[in-house]
This record gives structure tokens, sequence and C-alpha cells, in this order.
């Protein structure tokens, strides 16, 4: 017997034990296995792209937008360097003495630096913390000359959209913001992420995808820590491309200063093919202010502001034209046979219409007046009875023709229709016939007629260059790269008035009286070397009604109650270059306030003269 | 003293079985430490050879002398372990929050691992004194009771939770297959899980949220349940075949923790796929069935009970880590045995397998 202490009966139950625990052992093992199996089997791949996603990082390489230029090559907008104040969790040694030396060299508060540390992920000691956005050049020359005193502190730099002379053509340009849900869904952003600057309006916005070029992106290993290990593959950014604009910096420059202090728009083209040559609206806005985000109160500032900076007066302010219509008036008369311009008319300073008189700017009447004269001085009476004689809708037609009462075209922004009035038009409207009387007060610009300073300004150049109506246009160039290679645009023209010669000739010379002759209401836009064509206007803010019992005296009445000025003007008028209009908001007389300003943007765009700049107050 | 008989009987089974266990180790350990060789990694794989040394050493040390000594000195053997227990409490060394080392100068070393053998002993010595198998009871039971508690409340002060948990474990699973009466049995359990709470309110807040973690690994994705989690991604990312030796990116890339000690078989997992990590479990499997098969052939019941329990001690230590690594069980810190990296814990186990390879070549042997 070889086992001596074992009685027979233990050496059962020995064996008996043994068999139940290798069953049990093989029971645990084959659980280890069958949990192994669902881990590598059943749900391996999913664990082997958790695996993947942890160690590879996508990280994003933003293309470098395109710059915008003026017609001249002058930069208007480009991309500066941002310095960006950034801790790597990882690096910090001491957070209290970091946090003191910050506090003392560029006046960063300590709590700041707490939060976003504590606020930093445990898993990515590495990854670096934005503290703050945009140093100043004094706060990066301090923090650099201090670097060795601060471990973990790093600088990054990263191009930053910049509107070099701030509020210049804001307008026009636009400003970037970040994208917001709505347009990350719509898809018309391909490639955008939350967190990217897309234009939100003016150029920025319509030339987005041509201007923003395409993102890169760089797959790379990381490690646990979130350290880079190597690159995976790398697919670099496409450069936006720059944008030449029809503007011409200097006159735009101009145009500003001359509406400083007010409100109104100026729009100056060029009446050869409808290329922009300046259009300002005041007031205006920084758009420098939206890149970072702009903090709630100056944005409830800027929107609900009584005047509107944020809205481009030259497309979608809608005035009355005031005199300014009389252009279309006599046009129409001419193109109608029913005015003779050798016809004279007596103006004895009102004009009765059942138990209405309507009145003449001139109190005391022009005597008798044919229709250059009546252009000229801007008689009221002689239009109100032209207009009587052509009746409303004749009006209309022709002051659709010109290009009124609907949008001219233009790309960027949101341009407004205006308003030209027929009589179906009122009874649709109010269900009120036309009356004769809103006739009368439509011959001279006023009633329901409402225009914007673009339409206006396309509708000298009309006149002007022979009866074509142009596009107005913004972008002059826009190429990839140097600037060589690209499109360029080409005028687009969508009309012809369809005038006769001697017709727009007429008007033309008138026009040119109304600047030159001895009693033109345009005389303060005259110049000594260049033949200006203009047109006052004058647009009512308050009724006829009203006006009537007001005091002649504009100066005196309260500016809101002053009338808009309004001007319009092409110069040189037998070659024309450029074709002007301006409205400045309750100004009082066009010919007074924007006959002047006409004088000094025509002044400086032809002759280029340097002495313009010193602009009166 | 010398018989060639010893010579004869020797287990060669066992000992290539640890050979081959301990290849695979170092290999696999060269993997995990491959990312941080600049950083003192390729010592670590170095050192690992050096411990499997010193481990052969121990173990062909524990096969001289005849195991029927070791019932003599039983007891002694017991309280030196507690003393140096005791000791590791007043002077021991430190280290991340526990005190469970002891400095010898060169080497350091844990008494938990001595006590964990000396309990074994005590509890062979115990089981096989009186004549023949019977069914325990609960009053029969008092002194194994107190042999285990001493040194499972001293363990548990380090504190070693895993350690003294496993202690718990390893002499309830002996106990149960001396065979306890059922009665006696439905006490020992009730009155163990009536102990529960009150080990969950002595236990310290890292190791209450480890628990925490295993129940809901997402409740804290990266704080305690990042462990879990990512040593899961380690495992399942590996697939059937693995992603080849060397190429596991959660372990070369940080994302696995303690990828050299408790996590050392999520890096075959990885590496290796699910082929690797079976065939790895079946050589666990062998070696356990193999001591089971020792304890069947031993010619004494001192020599059966005590192989019982190296075999119990070796099945929970692969269970408990095994099941730690792919997420079946809460992260307590229990290496997985000849497996893991570190020195202490190699020694000891190679010294218990030593003893079961002194039983099993004195099977035939009478004294």
């Amino acid at each position: 017997m070889k086992r001596s202490d074992f009685d027979p009966n233990s050496i059962e139950i020995l064996n008996k034990q043994l068999k139940k625990t290798t069953l049990l052992i093989l029971v645990v093992f084959g659980v280890l296995i069958l949990r192994l199996w669902f881990l590598q089997i059943v749900n391996g791949s999913t664990y082997r792209t958790k695996s993947e996603s942890n160690r590879i990082n996508l990280r994003a390489i933003p293309p470098f937008r395109g710059m915008i230029f003026d017609r001249n090559g002058e930069m208007l907008v480009g991309n500066r360097p941002s310095y960006d104040l950034y801790v790597i969790p990882e690096g910090v040694q001491h957070q209290k003495r970091l946090s003191g030396s910050l506090k003392r060299l560029i006046g960063l508060e300590p709590q700041v630096i707490e939060q976003k540390l504590d606020g930093a992920s445990r898993r990515y000691p590495f990854r670096p913390i934005c503290l703050k956005r945009d140093i100043s050049r004094n706060e990066l020359a301090v923090i650099e000359t201090h670097r060795f005193n601060l471990p973990g502190i790093m600088i990054k730099i990263k191009p930053q959209r910049h509107y070099i002379q701030s509020n210049l053509a804001a307008h026009l340009l636009g400003y970037l913001g970040e994208i917001d849900e709505d347009q990350l869904k719509s898809g018309r952003y391909p490639g955008s992420k939350p967190g990217d600057l897309i234009g939100k309006t003016g150029v920025e916005l319509k030339w987005q995808p041509f201007l923003n070029g395409m993102r890169g992106g760089e797959q790379v290993e990381v490690d646990a820590a979130g350290r880079k290990i190597r690159s995976i593959s790398l697919k670099p950014s496409v450069s936006g491309g720059n944008i030449y604009l029809t503007i011409d910096k200097d006159l735009q420059t101009l145009a500003e200063r001359c509406l400083k202090d007010k409100k109104g728009a100026i729009v100056a083209l060029n009446p050869n093919n409808g290329e922009i040559l300046a259009m300002a609206s005041s007031p205006c806005f920084d758009p420098n202010l939206f890149i970072e985000g702009i903090d709630r109160t100056t944005w409830g500032r800027i929107v609900s502001s009584k005047d509107f900076p944020l809205q481009n007066r030259a497309l979608s302010g809608q005035y009355p034209p005031g005199s300014i219509f009389k252009i279309v008036i006599a046009l129409a008369g001419l193109e109608e046979g029913i005015i003779d311009p050798e016809e004279e008319l007596f103006c004895n300073g009102t004009y009765t219409l059942g138990e209405h008189t309507y009145r003449c700017w001139q109190k005391y009447g022009h005597g008798m007046v044919n229709l250059r004269r009546a252009l000229v001085e801007s008689c009221d009476v002689y239009f109100y009875k032209m207009g009587e004689r052509l009746g409303v809708d004749k009006i209309a037609r022709y002051a659709r023709r010109l290009g009124l009462g609907k949008v001219t075209g233009f790309p960027v922004g949101h341009e407004k229709e205006g308003l030209i009035p027929t009589s179906k038009w009122k009874l649709k409207r109010f269900g009120v016939p036309w009356q004769l009387g809103e006739t009368i007060s439509m011959s001279i610009g006023q009633s329901f007629v409402l225009v914007t300073p673009i339409q206006m300004a396309s509708m000298m150049a009309t006149v002007f260059n022979g009866g074509f109506i142009f596009k107005p246009q913004i972008i002059k160039r826009a190429g990839k790269g140097g600037g060589d290679k690209g499109y360029n645009f080409k005028p687009k023209m969508i009309g012809n008035a369809g005038f006769k010669k001697e017709n727009l000739d007429f008007i033309k010379s008138a026009l040119v009286g109304v600047v030159n002759d001895t009693r033109g209401t345009g005389w303060r836009a005259k110049l000594k070397n260049i033949k200006v064509a203009g047109k006052t206007g004058t647009a009512q803010v308050i009724t006829l009604e009203k006006e009537k019992e007001k005091d002649f005296n504009a100066d005196e009445i309260p500016s809101r109650f002053r009338d808009h000025a309004w001007f319009v003007a092409v110069a040189p008028a037998e070659k024309p270059r450029i074709a002007l209009a301006i409205i400045i908001e309750h100004g009082g007389h066009g010919g007074k306030v924007a006959a002047p300003i006409a004088k000094r943007m025509i002044m400086s765009y032809l002759e280029k003269s340097l002495e313009v700049f010193a602009c009166r107050p | 003293m010398f018989d060639r008989r010893l010579i004869q009987n020797f287990d060669w089974i066992l000992l290539l079985l640890l050979l081959v266990l301990a290849a695979i180790s170092i290999l696999n350990l060269y993997s995990a430490t491959y990312a941080i060789r600049d950083v003192g990694g390729s010592q670590v794989f170095v050192k690992q050879i050096y411990w499997f040394l010193i481990g052969f050493a121990a173990f062909f040390l524990m096969t001289t002398y005849n195991y029927s000594v070791l019932e003599r000195f039983a007891y002694p053997i017991y309280f030196i372990s507690i003393a140096l227990l005791v000791l590791v409490l007043l002077v021991g060394k430190v280290a991340s929050g526990s005190q469970r080392w002891l400095d010898l100068g060169l080497i350091s070393f844990q008494p938990s691992e001595m006590a964990k053998i000396s309990i074994l002993i005590v509890l062979a010595k115990f089981f096989s004194k009186k004549g023949g198998y019977r069914e325990y009871r609960l009053r029969d039971l008092w002194q194994p009771f107190l042999l285990i508690m001493i040194p499972f409340v001293l363990i548990l002060k380090e504190p070693d939770l895993g350690t003294a948990l496993l202690l718990v474990v390893i002499s309830f699973s002996v106990i149960l297959f001396v065979k306890v009466h059922w009665k006696s049995l439905v006490i020992l359990v009730a009155s163990a899980l009536s102990v529960a709470p009150f080990i969950w309110l002595e236990l310290k807040d890292y190791q209450r949220l480890r628990i925490l973690s295993f129940l809901r690994p997402d409740m804290d994705p990266l704080g305690s349940g990042y462990h879990i989690n990512q040593s899961k991604i380690a495992i399942g990312s590996g697939l059937f075949w693995g992603k080849g030796y060397l190429k596991g990116t959660q372990t070369r890339l940080h994302f696995l923790p303690e990828q050299h000690t408790d996590f050392a078989f999520s890096v075959l997992g990885e590496e290796w796929g699910f082929i690797g990590s079976v065939l790895l479990l079946l050589l666990y499997l062998f070696l356990i069935l193999w001591g089971l098969n020792i304890a069947k052939n031993s010619k004494d019941k001192f020599g059966s009970i005590l192989a019982i329990c190296i075999v119990a001690s070796t099945f929970w230590e692969v269970v408990v880590n095994v099941g730690m690594v792919t997420g079946l069980l809460p992260v307590v810190g229990i290496p997985l045995i000849l497996f893991s990296y570190g020195g202490s814990a190699l020694i000891s186990t190679m010294a218990a397998l030593g003893l079961l390879m002194n039983i099993s070549m004195r099977r035939f042997m009478f004294q």
C-alpha cells in the first residue's frame, strides 16, 4: 500500500472532491475564454475602432483666407498675426508663482488661469490651453523677455482677419463671424466645423468659398497624454483667392469722411460699365469688432441703435427722390412728345388743383420758364403741369425704363427695390383709385415714390452713357496666388433704355446748366476745369399738407423734420467717367449740403488733387 | 539523504510548463516596456530575467528537502511571517500610500507573500492532522479561522486589499475542498456577508472608487474607469490574430496603465489576439490541473492538502487578474503570477511551485 496514512474511505472522498474541483476550474476557465471571445471576436472591431481613435488625432490645418484689395491693388482686408497666450498644464511647475508673474507682467487675473487649468482635461496634460487671445505687441515683448521665468507658457501665432482701415467700406466688405448651427446644417459650407469663422455679410459672405480656400488636415498619432508622436498623413490647406474690388480706396475714404457725423449715403460708379467706385453709408461700424466674437453689449448697441449702422443705406435706404425725379418727368415728356422744350409756362409760385394749392419752392415764382430753365432752377410748378399731362402710369413706365422701382442687381448686401407707384398698384394696395393730386406730388418726386441711392447713381449713368443700363459691379478681378492669373469681370449690360439721342442730349445739357448756369441750383458743385452735370433734390420728410404750415427757413426746423438733401452728378459731362448719388438725411437743401460733397468727390477722382482731402466740416 | 529516485521522479512537465511561461512572460515584458526603454524600460525587462533566475533558484531550493519537514515547523514559520507583517507596519517602506515592503538593503520584499505560503502550510497541517476525511463543523474551524484572520487584518492594515482578500478566498476554497458541513457553510457565508459592510467602511476612498468604477466603468471614463476601459480596448482590439508583436498601439502609446505589471495580460491580448490569450490561459489551466494531479498522487494527506492549497492560490491569482483586466472583476491590483513584472511575487510563487515539485518528486517515497 503506497499511501500510508490514507484510509480507503478518505481516498474516495479526495478523488470525488478532485473531480468536482476539476470541473469547477474548467467552468471558470471556460468563462474567462468566453469573455475573451466576447471582447476580441464579438466586439473586437468596436474595440479596434476605439483603439484607432485613441491613437489617431485629426488636426485641422486652417486655410489662409484670401485678401481683398481696391481697384488699384491697395489692400483693404488682410490677415495679421494674432499672438495667443497658451499654457501647457504639464509644463507648469508652480501654479501660484506662474499666475503671480502673469498678473504682474500683463495684468492677467489669477482666477482666469486657475479656472482654465482646473477646467482642463486631466487626460491631456500636454494639450495647450488658451489663456488670452490676441495679446498686444507690448504684452508679447514682456512675455518673450520673461519666458525663462514662465515654465509652461507658450505663444501661438495664427492669422487673424484684419480690416486695415477699420471701418472703411465696412458695409461692402462685411465681417466674419462664427458659423452658426443653421449654416452648418445647410450644407452650403462644406468642410466647415463649429467655431469656424465665415463671412456673415458683404463681400466676405458673397465670396465666402472663394476667399476661404480649403481646409487641410493632418492625421497625427498621439500618445495617451496627447503628445504628437508622428504624422500619419497630411493634406495641406489650399489658400483662398484674392479679390480686387472696383472701388477706389481714396475716393471711398473721401466719401466716408464727407459723411462723417452725418447720416446718409454716397454711391459713385463708372457710368460706362457699372463699376462701383465708392459706396459709403453712414453711420458705420468696425468689422474688426466681430471677428473674435462681439460681446453682447456692443452687439446690442449696434443692433438697437436708431441710426441702424449695419444697414447699407446706399442699397437699402429708400428715400423720396425729390426734384431729381424731374429728370424722369422731363425725359418721359420729351419721349412722349408731350413737352416741347421751347414751350414756356408761367410759374407764380403756386399751382392750384381743385381745393389744393401746390407750392413751388421759389415762393415768388420763376416767371416764364421753359424745360431747360425748369430743370436748371428746379421749378416745381412747371413739373406739376407736365406731370399732370403725362399721368401716373406713363411716368411710372419711364421711371421703370430708367431702372427705378426694381433692384439694380448689385451682388452684395440686401438691395431694396424702392417704389414707383401706378394707378393699378394704388387700387390694389389701398383699394382706393389714384388721385390726380398724387400725380402732382409724384412729379416732383414725392407722394409714394421711393428710390435708393444706387438707383439714382445708375439712372444718372444711363442718362449720360446713351441709355444703357449696367449691372453695378463690385468685383474687378479675382485670382488665386499672385493675382495675375484669375478672372477679370466684364461689364454686364442689362438693358438699353432706348431713349432718343436728342432727348438725352437735351437733358444732359440742362443738367450741365444746373451746375454751371448762373441760377442753377447745383452751382456749389461747379469746377473750373471739369464740366460737371448734376441735379439737386430736396426730399420732404413730412407730408405736403404739413409743409404748408411750416416755415421755409430750413435751418430752424428741428433736424428730424428737415428734408433729405440729394445731389446726383456726372463728370465730365462730355465724356463721363464718374456718376454720383449723394444723400444726406435731414440735411436740408440738396444744393447746399450735398452738392459741395459731389464737387470734392469729382475733383478727387478726376484730378487726384490732394487739397480736397482737407474736408470742410 | 539524496535519492536517485528523486531524479527518476523529477516532474519534467511542471518544469517545462514554468520555463514556457517564463519565456512568454519575458517576451511580453520586452514589448510592454518597449516604448519606455529610454526611461528605464529596458531595465524592467532585464531585471525580470534576473528575477526568474532567482525564482528558479528558489524553486529548486524548495525541492531539496522533504516537504514533511514543513509539517513539523509549520507554526514557527507562521509566527515568523506574522512577526514580519507586524514589522512591515512599523518600519516598512511607504510607496504610493501603502506600507508593504521591507527594505533589506539589497532587495526589498513583501512579507505578505511569505505570509501567504505560511498560511497555506498551517492550513495543510491543520486539515491533515486528524485521521480521515470527515465533514468539518463550525466549532472545528475556529483555529484555521483565527490563523487566517491575524494575517488578513495585518495585510489589510498595510493596506493591501487585493492580497488580503485573495488570502481569504484561497483559504476559503481550501476549507470548501476539505468538506464542511452544509449548515456550517451557510453560517460561514452569512457571517462573511454580514462583515462585508464593515469592510466597506474600513476601505480607503480609492479602494471604494475602484469597486464602484468596476460596477459602472462609464461613470468616470477618465478616472478609475479609465484603466478598465483602456484594458478592454487593448484586449478587444487584438481581434483573433492580434496586432503583432511590438505593434500594440494601446501599449506603445501609454493608453494602457501599468502595462508591465497588473495589465501585462492586456499587452498580450492586444498583440497576440484571441489565439495568444487563449493559449496562455490554457497553459495556466494545464498548470493548475497538473497541480491537482500532484495532489491526487501525493503519498500523504499533508502533501495532498498542501498541493491543493498551492493550486488554489495559483488558480485564484490567475482568475482574479485575468478577470480584472477583461473587466469581469474590479481592479484590485493583483499581478498575473509568472507573467507580470515583480520580483517579490515571482519568488514567492516560484517557491510555492517548488513545494509542489517537492510533493510531486516524493510521491512514491515512504517515510
